[in-house]
């Protein structure tokens, strides 16, 4: 193995500074009813800033300036004006994208070359994408003249902090709605950073407000009487509370949960690209990704052909220092994660699994866990059927087509799916009987923004990006 | 010369393609045309489970049918209607809802083969990708049908379901249901695979909230019913498994307008496809 010498990316872009307000109406603002916490580093646990957590009262004045900015400027405005604020928002995210990649990775963990080259670009993309849209949602295939439908609460999740803003607010924008967001606790950083960038793009105040906060903050934004839309990015059983929340109102809702994806590996699949295909469905952003390939089912003719070289390519995989730019596995996002994480990898050991990691130093401080494969897994054990949300897979046989098929939907989850064959038929008979929203054929966690991303059953509903993504935000 | 007596019918459930009695035995009566009252079959929760099981029994063969197949299936539907329309007229159908409600398996039969292609496509993604969404049918739908127009509503409810592939359970409206138990009569005459849409009668609160939450219906279309709070209730339950949720119909609705639709995509998924290109 090559000796590789530190590579640290320079985290001299970003001015952090030492505590954070309510971004409301266009200014930051300190709570009123609300509190504070830190955010840390979760490779290191040192703390970055001082987050205001919003009361309930903080979010009631962060949906009325919404609401004054949806009826008296965002609403009336004409689509290309939308546009342009949002091609503005799009620029000023690729001239600041290293200083945004940098602040993502020291927020949320994340390997620096995943937030430079994965999630920024895409962010960016994001927002050029539905900028687009702004003036010709008359041509969007929902009838003539789609109305927006107002203030739109959104609530996004810790592993992809900034792309899953940008997957919410550019949608919402470009459609004439205005947004409340709420970051996850632990990873409140970016959005801040990009309600600065709002700020200099002179977007109207009130058209985006981010307040920051844990779960009750959510809850008084999702039981806020006057939002006409609820968008969630997060677990399923949350996704769950809040379609009991909106129950009997009028609220518009999307949810996009949690997974347990298959993986399928056929025998003719070229075993050095599938194996390639494993690692990045299951190790790609640590495995914290709804749509990770955690179950991964091989065909029993080569399972202990693919083993052996998945074994030998995860032992080349580099855990450690997210800002080192030869990092390929960063650390868990926070203390409670890895506590998920270690207790579900417990219980496979415990229900009789084999589990495997390569030898792997883990640093002294902040939160970590090696890439680890279970084999021996049976369908019944909760390694296979909960979702980990962590660099951990579970490794599961198959002989024919048709039980790959059965096993890959025995889910109540339904977001995605992997398949490597070389047989074109074949690819194309799983990918019409695979319940998923997303099948990757010989490749895997691949996003677009034209390309729409979402679930079947319990991995929620509603579909994001592409033309279909605008659905979510017309009263339609 | 004697008046003849005519022959009556009982009118049972219709599940799985055949018309049992409710397994419980139970039925209730009501107003059957002017002079004559009716024995409807009084459904039970263990009813509703049977429907859902053939619903889902049906399912891959009906989502698996080709859209050409379904869509013929959907028109051979309107050509059974239009057949027996003096029989709705005789259970206090106006003639043109008769003949509203069989445009309207018209008018959905031949969207079967075209709304893949208005709601799906290929998505230009930014690399060596093929990659394409098509839409699929959510999978089996409860359906609460209005309770007026009787057989416009049901016909309006049902037709957008199953026209994309999905299976239906359908609770007919408790005050009017001689309409639906006999459009079961035109469904099965009408070379619809059995299961792919079954009919129960009886008290809503009763068969209802067991479908709202069964664990495997993936989508309750509200549209008949109109007390709010259990409305609210039932969306309550269906959030247990996150089925997909029509909500009531308002009463002042139209069903006698252009659909439009919505009431299709909204039983539909998306599923995206990514393919790598190369040489």
């Amino acid at each position: 193995m090559f000796e590789y010498a530190p590579a640290p990316e320079s985290r001299s872009v970003v001015r952090l500074q030492p505590a954070y307000g309510l971004f409301v109406g266009g200014e930051f603002v300190d709570p009123t009813d609300g509190d504070s916490f830190t955010s840390i580093n979760p490779a290191s646990e040192e703390v970055l800033a001082e987050v205001a957590a919003g009361g309930v009262g903080d979010v009631d004045r962060a949906v009325r300036a919404a609401r004054t900015a949806y009826d008296r400027v965002w609403g009336p405005m004409p689509g290309r004006d939308r546009a342009k604020y949002l091609f503005r928002i799009a620029r000023l995210i690729q001239e600041r994208s290293r200083e945004l990649a940098v602040l993502e990775s020291l927020d949320n963990g994340k390997p620096i070359k995943e937030s430079r080259d994965v999630d920024l670009p895409l962010v960016a993309a994001h927002f050029f994408y539905y900028a687009g849209w702004a003036d010709k949602l008359d041509h969007a295939g929902f009838g003539p003249g789609p109305r927006p439908l107002g203030v739109a609460a959104q609530i996004i999740p810790w592993n992809f902090p900034l792309l899953m803003l940008a997957w919410k607010i550019a949608p919402a924008l470009a459609t004439g709605n205005t947004v409340v967001l709420k970051p996850a606790e632990t990873t409140s950083l970016t959005a801040l950073l990009f309600a600065e960038i709002c700020q200099q793009a002179d977007l109207p105040a009130g058209v985006v407000n981010i307040v920051t906060g844990a779960g009750d903050t959510g809850r008084a934004l999702v039981e806020h009487h006057d939002v006409d839309k609820v968008a969630f990015t997060g677990s399923t059983e949350v996704g769950k509370a809040i379609a009991r929340a909106v129950a009997g109102t009028d609220t518009k809702l999307t949810l996009e949960l949690g997974g347990k994806a298959a993986n399928i590996v056929f025998d003719d699949a070229p075993v050095d690209q599938a194996v390639e295909g494993i690692v990045n469905g299951i190790f790609f952003n640590q495995g914290h990704v709804c749509c990770a390939g955690s179950r991964l089912l091989l065909q029993e003719s080569v399972a202990d052909q693919v083993l052996a070289s998945l074994k030998r390519r995860m032992a080349q995989l580099r855990v450690g220092d997210p800002l080192d730019k030869n990092t390929d596995i960063g650390a868990i996002n926070s203390a409670a994660q890895l506590a998920r994480i270690r207790e579900l990898a417990d219980a496979g050991t415990a229900e009789g699994a084999q589990r495997w990691s390569p030898p792997c130093e883990l640093p002294d401080r902040g939160f970590w866990f090696a890439p680890t494969i279970f084999t021996g897994v049976t369908q019944a054990h909760r390694i296979a059927r909960e979702e980990i949300f962590g660099p951990v897979l579970s490794v599961l046989t198959f002989r024919t087509p048709a039980e790959a098929v059965e096993k890959a939907n025995n889910t109540p989850y339904g977001l995605s799916a992997g398949v490597w064959t070389e047989k074109g038929s074949r690819m194309l008979w799983l990918a019409d009987r695979l319940r998923a929203g997303v099948v990757w054929a010989n490749t895997f966690n691949k996003f677009d923004p034209t390309s729409p991303f979402g679930g079947y059953q319990e991995s929620g509903y509603g579909r994001e990006g592409g033309r279909h993504g605008l659905e979510a935000y017309l009263n339609v | 010369m004697s008046e003849r007596v005519t022959v009556r019918k009982t009118y049972k459930l219709y599940i799985g393609g055949k018309f049992p009695r409710s397994e419980s035995g139970r039925s209730y009566l009501v107003q059957s045309g002017e002079n004559s009252t009716a024995n409807v079959a009084l459904a039970s929760r263990k009813d509703a489970r049977d429907a859902v099981l053939a619903a889902r029994a049906a399912g891959s063969g009906w989502a698996g049918a080709t859209a050409y197949n379904r869509g013929q299936i959907l028109y051979r539907a309107a050509e059974m209607l239009e057949g027996r329309r003096e029989q709705f007229v005789a259970l206090g159908i106006p003639g043109d809802e008769v003949d509203a409600a069989t445009d309207r398996w018209v008018w959905y039969a031949g969207w079967s083969d075209k709304l893949p292609q208005v709601r799906g496509g290929v998505n230009p993604v930014a690399g060596p990708y093929f990659n394409l969404s098509t839409p699929e049918p959510t999978g089996v739908v409860a359906v609460v049908a209005p309770a007026a127009p009787a057989l416009l509503g049901l016909v309006s409810v049902i037709a957008p379901a199953i026209v994309s592939g999905n299976t239906v359970v359908v609770a007919a409206s408790p005050t009017d249901p001689l309409a639906a138990v006999t459009l079961a009569e035109v469904l099965a005459t009408a070379d619809l695979p059995a299961g792919v849409v079954n009919i129960l009668t009886g008290r809503l609160q009763e068969t209802v909230p067991s479908l709202a939450g069964h664990r495997d219906v993936n989508a309750l279309d509200l549209a008949g019913v109109a007390d709010a709070e259990l409305a609210t209730s039932l969306e309550v339950k269906a959030a247990e498994n996150l089925k997909r949720v029509l909500r009531p119909v308002p009463a002042n609705y139209d069903w006698y307008a252009n659909p439009g639709l919505a009431r299709m995509t909204a039983l539909l998924e998306t599923k995206t496809v990514w393919h790598p290109k190369g040489g």
